[in-house]
């Protein structure tokens, strides 16, 4: 069964943000396929690299990415969500001429039609927020 | 391919963004052709009512932000009775025209439909 997910919820503020990373892991241990992740609204700010808790806390970004790695999930962030917000990749950063950027790979900027791609293709959508 | 996609509204239009991503992705789907259709369930019906002025907390409004739909061919707007009634909301009040159904419908609503998805 192929699933995918939309996350809505920001990292640490929420706990939904990490049931669905819990929710992904479970899923893959039982067989299951994770499609894509999509995050959207406040989930944005899971993709960003400069999130730094706590060294015995959970990273939340490095986890997806860890997990994605063993598991080739596409991490997909809405693109007009993440902007406004301040999650920009290089290319985008460049695009408006700011400082830094905190999108990398494996997480990748896109649009909403990639949310619908997943729904359309996936068995089951699943959202946290 | 098309298919039937309920959307589900839940949230008042502002304090939280996520009235506004809703619309978004409503929008969206419509542009690839999907079948949409829109229940505002709960604190969602907030977002239909008329004379919105969010000016002083500089926001766009969102009522005139969902005037669009119906060139998206987004025409099947529900609301249920008893959420209107709950919140002393009159029929009147409200800026786009909704179908009503009773609580009880909302069941084989979301049960006619391909995908649901809530916001």
């Amino acid at each position: 069964m192929k699933i995918s997910l939309l996350v809505l919820s920001e990292p640490y503020s929420s706990q939904s943000s990490l049931s669905a990373l819990q929710y992904a892991k479970a899923a893959i241990s039982l067989g299951y396929s994770i499609e894509r992740v999509f995050f959207y609204h406040n989930g944005v700010h899971t993709g960003s690299s400069l999130q730094t808790p706590q060294q015995d806390e959970i990273n939340l970004h490095n986890e997806w990415a860890t997990l994605t790695k063993t598991s080739n999930i596409d991490l997909v962030i809405c693109i007009a969500a993440a902007l406004k917000r301040g999650n920009l990749n290089q290319e985008e950063s460049n695009r408006y001429d700011k400082a830094q950027f905190n999108i990398e790979a494996p997480f990748e900027l896109s649009g909403l039609g990639q949310l619908l791609d997943a729904q359309l293709n996936s068995d089951k959508l699943i959202t946290f927020g | 391919m098309s298919k039937n996609i309920l959307v589900i509204q839940r949230c008042a239009p502002y304090g939280s963004s996520l009235a506004r991503e809703g619309l978004d992705y409503v929008l969206t789907s419509a542009a690839y052709d999907q079948n949409i259709q829109i229940l505002f369930l709960g604190d969602g019906i907030f977002q239909l009512l008329k004379n919105q002025d969010s000016s002083d907390i500089q926001l766009k409004s969102h009522l005139g932000a969902m005037e669009v739909l119906p060139l998206y061919d987004i025409e099947d707007l529900y609301a249920v009775k008893e959420d209107i009634a709950e919140r002393n909301i009159q029929e009147s009040a409200l800026g786009l025209p909704i179908k009503l159904i009773s609580r009880q419908d909302v069941h084989s609503l979301i049960n006619k439909q391909d995908h649901v998805m809530g916001f």
